[in-house]
Formats: structure tokens, C-alpha cells, sequence
């Protein structure tokens, strides 16, 4: 029924694109969150001028599809005159350039708002103590307030880095050759439904997986002072608390 | 008047037109444990925040070692330090220990006692270390160092706290109902603790509820009500002898 002649040999093409797809994924998660930290703390200051800028940005971009935001940047921007005459058309020809713009500013959003969520979860007693030691601001940041939000974003940050793998997808349809693009290939050039698409959907289970595993362990290493402490205290006990 | 090791006058503080304090002024020497009691809405711990400004008064004055932290109103009519360094400088000599711990979730109980030595201190991390175990093991929890916060009990919890900052080696220590958030059994090992430093001769000022505490550790006992000291004095006097209608019904309730 399946034939696996044509998944043998369309394997390199697979990898290929695998290849494309993780490359594509890790620089737009790499900007994204180096880019959200300084905005998640913009984004909770009390300074309006900080804030209000970043609360717009993120509302806009997520309450517009990404999809839409790759076409605006890939599509929309050749037909102005003034950036296809100015020297940033050199990137903005460029697939690659717009499809890792449109997921970083993509992202960006998402995480700024995940992280600005759990910097507001901070345990207000948390941010007196350091005061009362007579700490400044910026250490309250770089030592309190980031480490211990950054900590508490890792399992929403996870869903977050599972979907814009997924998210990724959406690039083949501005010419990257990713794993959607080499499966629609296969399947336009044998008509192999399942062969085309049901390996594509392997290697992207493999991928959530194996990402889901990183994350898993990033969260035992980092919120291991979350965890109950199953060997002192026995499920009852617990309970009890 | 002058040999004052901390003196904080008139203070005075408004939530909007609620007036939580008038006039409350305290004088302690080196060694003085000072212990303010009240029912609760008294004020006290207004009081107790506003000597390390986490409460910002609307009036009064501040000063330790003979300088005065310098105030200023802002435009909200609260005052603030003038000078950010200067009050961080003095929060740095002022430890203050919270009723519920407030330790940094993110830390083990040494890193928690570390962290103002290296960030605020600019100690290096051996000699802070160091520090912090010697501190660790005075409150008693040194055997609990590695532990996160969330998997110490409610007293070790408190005593890193306190180790956190004794480890400071400020000039004076703020406790700010200190045993309230504790089971039960749990008080008896924060006090001893307390006690311990209090026989040290740190300078400690206390809000509390152990009335125990108050009569056999303090120096000066003071009885806030409705925003204003009622009573103050020794606390034979204050405690066993209480002058006022309100501070005698207080002592009754609490003893019960």
C-alpha cells in the first residue's frame, strides 16, 4: 500500500529540508528571545512611555495571523518604491531575510508576553526584601526579578517553541525549501499522498518530541525548586499541607 | 539625646485620607530592643516600613549614626529619599526580617544569605559564602543550606531569613512580626533565635504579638493605637502596670 521506494529516496530531500526548518527555527527563537527580555521589562514599567509602545506591538502582531505578517513583509513591501529603491532591498529580496523577520517579530510578541507575565507573577515580598537590603533597581532585575520569571516562563515557553516549529510550515510558501515544501514537492512529483505527507508528519512528531525532552530537562534543572520533594514528604503528607 | 544610634521623629503617613500615623517618633541606642505592639490596624507595621522607607511617610524624620537620610516630597506629597544611593546605602545598615520570610523562591538558604553580600556588599563570593555559613549555622539551619526555600519548613524558612540579615552586620535590625505566619510549634525556635541575637546586643526594633518576648527581651516596649503611641516606656512598667483603658484591654486579649 505505502511505497516506500519513493519515501527511500526522497529521505535526502527530507533531511535537507529538516535541516532548513531547524535553521529557520532556531535563529527566530535565538532573536526573539534575546529581543523579549529588555521588551518584557519595558513592557511592565510603570513608565508609560516604556510600556504603551510594547503593549501595541504585541496586540497587533498577535491578533494578526502570521501568515498574514509573512505576505505584508515578503509581498507587501516589494511593491514599495522606496524600500525596493533603498539598500535594505537587498535583504528584503531575500526569502530567507523575511521569512526569519516575520517569525522573530512573530515570536517576539508571544514571548515578550510570556515573560512579562511572569515577571508580574513575582512574589511581591520577594522585590521588599531585595529593597530592604538596599538594592538597586538593576540588580533587582538582573539578580530577583529575571532569573525567577525566566524560570517560571520555561513551560509556557515550551508551547511556545513547539508552535512556532510548527509555525515554520508557513515559510514554504514564500519559496524556502523547509520539510512542508519538500513534502509538497514529493507528492506533486509522484502523487504519493501518504508517502509525501506521512513522513513530513514523522519527522515533525520527531522534532515536537525531541523538543519537548530539551525542554523537560531545562525544567528539572531550572525549577527544581518548584518541585515537591517526593523522597521527604510522602504523597499524604502533602496533601495535608 | 545624641548618643542615638537610630532616631526616627514624627513620622506621620496618610492612605489617602486616612490617617494610619501621627507623630510617631522612636529613639533607640546600640543594643536597644525596642518592642511595638498593637492590635492590628494600629499602625505598627506602617510604622516599622516606614523606618527603611518600603512605606513612604508623609511627614518626619530619619537618622542613623548621627546622619539624617534626606527626604524630600514628591509631587504626590509622600516623601522621598533625595538621593537613591544614599538610601540604598542606609537600607543596607537596616535589615529588615518579614512575617512571611520572603526569601527568593529561585535561591537555596545559602545563596539567599550570600546574595546581599556579593551584590549589595560587593563581597567575593568565598569570603560571602564563608559568611553565610557562619550566619547559617548561628540561627541553626547550616545543615539545610543547599535547601530551596519551598522545601525548608516555616521556622527554618524565618531563620535563613535572619541569617539573612544578620549577615548584613547592620546597625539595626527591623522585625516585623516575625512568628505570625508560623504553626504553633514552630514560634519557640524563631524566638530562641531572636533571643540569641538580642543578647548579642544588636540593636533590634520589633513588631510583635509575643508578649512573652516583649516583657523579657525588650528595653522599651511601645503601644500603638489608632496611629499614635499610646503608651511607652519599660516594659515592666508598660505591660504589668498599663495606664490607659485601651492598652489594658489589649494586654487582656492577648493574654487569653
Amino acid at each position: 500500500m505505502i511505497d516506500w521506494s519513493v519515501v527511500v529516496v526522497s529521505l535526502p530531500d527530507f533531511f535537507s529540508g529538516l535541516k532548513v526548518t531547524l535553521l529557520l527555527l532556531a535563529i527566530s527563537l535565538a532573536t526573539g528571545l534575546l529581543l523579549s527580555v529588555p521588551l518584557a521589562v519595558a513592557r511592565v514599567s510603570s513608565i508609560f512611555w516604556l510600556a504603551k509602545p510594547v503593549w501595541l506591538y504585541t496586540y497587533v502582531i498577535r491578533g494578526t495571523p502570521l501568515l498574514v505578517q509573512l505576505f505584508i513583509i515578503y509581498y507587501g513591501f516589494a511593491q514599495v518604491e522606496f524600500i525596493r529603491e533603498s539598500a535594505a532591498w537587498n535583504l528584503f529580496k531575500e526569502a530567507w531575510f523575511c521569512a526569519w523577520l516575520a517569525f522573530a517579530i512573530n515570536t517576539t510578541a508571544y514571548t515578550t508576553e510570556i515573560i512579562a507575565g511572569a515577571l508580574r507573577a513575582t512574589p511581591h515580598g520577594e522585590i521588599e526584601a531585595a529593597k530592604s537590603l538596599g538594592m538597586s533597581s538593576f540588580n533587582l532585575y538582573r539578580r530577583i526579578l529575571l532569573p525567577s520569571a525566566l524560570r517560571r516562563a520555561l513551560p509556557q515557553y515550551s508551547n511556545e517553541a513547539v508552535g512556532m516549529m510548527h509555525a515554520t510550515a508557513i515559510a514554504s510558501t514564500v519559496t524556502l525549501v523547509d520539510l512542508t515544501r519538500v513534502a509538497r514537492d514529493v507528492y506533486a512529483n509522484h502523487l504519493a499522498t501518504v508517502e509525501a505527507f506521512g513522513t513530513v508528519a514523522v519527522f515533525y512528531f520527531v522534532l515536537t518530541f525531541t523538543l519537548i525532552g530539551v525542554f523537560r530537562l531545562a525544567e528539572r534543572r531550572w525549577l527544581k525548586h518548584l518541585r515537591p520533594q517526593t523522597d521527604a514528604a510522602p504523597a499524604i503528607a502533602v496533601i495535608a499541607k | 539625646m545624641n548618643d542615638a544610634l537610630f532616631r526616627a521623629s514624627n513620622i506621620s503617613k496618610r492612605f489617602g485620607h486616612t490617617e494610619v500615623l501621627r507623630d510617631v517618633s522612636l529613639e533607640a541606642k546600640r543594643g536597644d530592643v525596642i518592642a511595638l505592639i498593637g492590635s492590628s490596624g494600629s499602625g505598627k507595621s506602617t510604622f516599622l516600613r516606614c523606618l527603611n522607607l518600603l512605606e513612604q511617610p508623609n511627614a518626619g524624620k530619619i537618622h542613623l549614626n548621627g546622619r539624617e537620610l534626606r527626604l524630600a516630597p514628591g509631587s504626590d506629597g509622600v516623601l522621598k529619599a533625595v538621593d537613591p544611593l544614599e538610601l540604598r546605602a542606609f537600607r543596607s545598615k537596616i535589615s529588615m526580617v518579614f512575617q512571611h520570610f520572603n526569601l527568593w523562591a529561585h535561591m537555596t538558604a545559602e545563596r539567599n544569605v550570600m546574595e546581599g553580600l556579593t551584590v549589595v556588599l560587593g563581597m567575593s563570593a568565598t569570603d560571602a559564602r564563608e559568611r553565610a555559613q557562619h550566619y547559617l549555622q548561628k540561627v541553626g539551619v547550616y545543615h539545610r543550606r543547599d535547601g530551596f526555600p519551598a522545601h525548608l519548613s516555616g521556622g527554618e524558612q524565618q531563620r535563613v531569613a535572619i541569617a539573612r540579615a544578620l549577615a548584613m552586620e547592620p546597625d539595626v535590625m527591623l522585625f516585623d512580626e516575625p512568628t505570625s505566619a508560623l504553626d504553633p510549634e514552630l514560634v519557640g525556635e524563631v524566638l530562641r533565635v531572636m533571643r540569641a541575637v538580642a543578647d548579642e546586643g544588636r540593636t533590634m526594633i520589633v513588631v510583635t504579638h509575643e508578649m512573652s518576648f516583649a516583657r523579657e527581651v525588650s528595653s522599651e516596649v511601645m503601644f500603638l493605637s489608632k496611629g499614635v503611641v499610646e503608651e511607652r516606656g519599660k516594659p515592666t512598667e508598660v505591660l504589668l502596670n498599663p495606664q490607659s483603658e485601651r492598652l489594658r484591654a489589649f494586654l487582656a486579649n492577648s493574654l487569653k
